[in-house]
């Protein structure tokens, strides 16, 4: 039945994480009110099993790496501040004209933030570079068990050879930016948020 | 009737006030949070492949991982699955707190009305009702035991149907529930299965006072289990022990036996296996569509305004569940009647399902989904992840049927 969810919600903290997301005030409420009733265990944080109960987040082949990208380093809780924070990566680019404050810095929606957050999906250990290894990784999630070890490979060397430009057999994030100048980030990697 | 039409007024004013006074209003995502792509994930991937020149051998982009990526973060805002579990929000406010989100004090009308409301329904309504759901309750026992006695006859049946009709009756006013009932033509008739969605237990009461079933289900032990070995003295029912219910063949078997003899009623079974909040009608469990007999489909439409019908079970015990109905303005519902459906050739038992799920959400407005009612307390099954990764598969390794007219399967080439 219904909660107090958005009464939990103080109107600085709302102000805050608009300045810091760009979200609006309804759809800072909206999420709230989702991320309340994702928390099971109603302790104000959401765990990795709470994010694994959605069905359709179960069966994405990326689902577990999606699911870490939510939790900061090396911790297993992730708190309201931390949940809209990531998810304002997603947020469409819109002509921020609401802010040119030079003191914001990069919006987390920026196209680079995007690939950023593309990029970190690969880079399981934050050494900024897709080695051979972590590329092959994230194929084996994504095929299952319907390609062989070798043809996975042979897939695997042909991307990072076409990718690679300075010759260190793996993807640096620039090289990352470079291969994928072609493709619309700002529309793959958007979600409408409705007002 | 009028009471209805006063609720609306009601909700209306309510709603019109509440704007007024506060704008920061909490609006409930009955209109969704998020927009979401059309295009299935196949076609996404493929649009952006093909934007190149197509590779003489498998070639990963790494661009397909943002339409997984971006999928999987939609899921987590707003999935098809969890929000059936809760209950329903609603866009305007109903005098009840427990459905408002936005309990401040906006004016001192508004207060006062709603403390009005409280009283009449906790001082006035409650105590009403509770009496009488208890003569409901005690009346059935104690008739169908005495109808008990007698020996099978037609006059047996048919006291036994007046007795439970009456029960069933005055269990329906305990709960002021006002319901519509469509298309009579097509009541359950003996010997044929009656399957409708599943909202509440309350859901048995609205269709029994319109007729007479065979009801399905556990033995319990308590009151229910008193309840249910009276009835079952009056007129064949069907109740399982626990260990039976896992043994799905001696239930068919049972279920058909039933169905048979066309003497008994009508079995009145729930496919959904569990209580989803009345928005949708999730996948249908094959095993009553096995049978082979007539299946008798029912829409329940509950209308939210006046209370929320459905129980959670993971949050409401059965008692505090009733008490709540029971301290609601009332139980608004519709109940259609379909016309019968039969399993046609070359149907199999899940196909039948799935059709006659599709006509229930249809006449009821309802989504009609095909995850399982059952994800409400297991985890999905891996086989659907194996299934988009086979898809992936196959538009890395370049398994096209449709976009380049012949069917070629690239296999590795050897460097």
């Amino acid at each position: 039945m219904g909660s107090r969810a958005s009464s939990l919600l103080r109107e600085e903290d709302i102000e805050e994480i608009k300045k810091e997301t760009g979200f609006s005030h309804s759809q800072i409420t909206r999420l709230y009110s989702r991320f309340h009733s994702l928390d099971k265990g109603e302790n104000g944080a959401l765990s990795r099993e709470d994010f694994q109960r959605i069905p359709e987040l179960a069966i994405n082949p990326l689902g577990d790496r999606i699911i870490n990208a939510f939790f900061p380093e090396g911790e297993d809780q992730v708190n309201f501040r931390g949940f809209m924070r990531t998810l304002a990566h997603f947020r469409p680019v819109e002509d921020n004209e609401k802010n040119k404050d030079p003191n914001s810095g990069e919006p987390l929606n920026s196209r680079n933030n995007k690939l950023l957050f593309a990029f970190r999906l690969y880079d399981l250990d934050r050494d900024d570079k897709i080695s051979r290894d972590e590329l092959l990784q994230v194929l084996r999630m994504m095929v299952g068990v319907n390609i062989s070890d070798e043809q996975l490979g042979s897939i695997a060397d042909r991307t990072i050879q076409e990718a690679d430009t300075n010759g260190d057999m793996s993807i640096s994030f620039s090289e990352f930016i470079k291969v994928l100048e072609k493709v619309d980030v700002e529309q793959k990697m958007s979600i409408r948020f409705l007002h | 009737r009028a009471c209805a039409d006063v609720f609306q007024w009601a909700t209306l004013r309510m709603e019109r006030g509440a704007r007024e006074k506060n704008q920061q209003l909490y609006k409930p995502y009955s209109n969704g949070i998020i927009a979401k792509e059309l295009v299935s994930l196949e076609q996404e991937i493929q649009e952006v492949r093909r934007s190149g020149i197509p590779a003489p051998e498998p070639e990963f982009d790494m661009s397909d991982i943002f339409s997984f990526c971006r999928r999987g973060v939609e899921s987590i805002v707003d999935d098809e699955v969890t929000k059936r579990f809760t209950a329903e929000e609603l866009e305007s406010w109903n005098l009840l707190t427990r459905s408002n989100y936005n309990f401040h004090h906006i004016s001192t009308r508004l207060t006062v009305l709603w403390g009005v409301g409280v009283l009449v329904r906790y001082a006035i309504l409650l105590p009403l009702r509770v009496t009488l759901a208890f003569t409901g309750v005690g009346l059935l026992v104690v008739l169908t035991s005495l109808i008990g006695l007698l020996p099978n006859g037609w006059v047996k049946s048919s006291l036994s149907e007046k007795a439970h009709l009456m029960c069933y009756r005055i269990c329906v006013r305990a709960l002021t529930a006002i319901i519509t009932y469509h298309d009579s033509e097509n009541k359950p008739k003996n010997g044929g299965i009656c399957v409708a969605n599943h909202t509440s237990p309350i859901d048995v009461i609205i269709l029994a006072s319109d007729g007479c079933y065979a009801m399905v289900g556990q033995v319990h032990g308590g009151l229910m289990g008193v309840i249910q070995r009276a009835m079952l003295k009056a007129c064949p029912h069907i109740w399982f022990e626990r260990s039976e219910v896992k043994d799905r063949h001696l239930v068919a078997k049972r279920l058909s036996d039933h169905v048979a003899d066309k003497t008994k009623l009508p079995i009145l079974i729930f496919p959904e296996g569990t209580c989803i909040n009345n928005t949708s009608v999730m996948m249908f469990k094959k095993g009553s569509f096995e049978i082979g007999c007539t299946v008798y489909p029912v829409a329940i439409k509950y209308d939210p305004r006046f209370g929320d019908a459905f129980w959670n079970s993971s949050k409401f015990g059965m008692v505090n569940y009733l008490l709540h109905m029971m301290s609601s303005w009332g139980v608004v519902c519709s109940v259609w009647y379909l016309p019968p459906m039969r399993r046609e050739e070359g149907e199999d038992a899940v196909q039948f399902a799935n059709r006659v799920k599709a006509a229930i959400a249809r006449k009821g407005g309802l989504a009609d989904l095909l995850w399982d009612g059952g994800l409400k307390r297991e985890k999905v099954k891996k086989v659907f992840k194996e299934e988009q990764q086979k898809m992936y598969s196959k538009v890395l390794v370049g398994v096209s049927e449709d976009s380049h007219g012949s069917e070629v399967v690239r296999g590795p080439a050897l460097e």
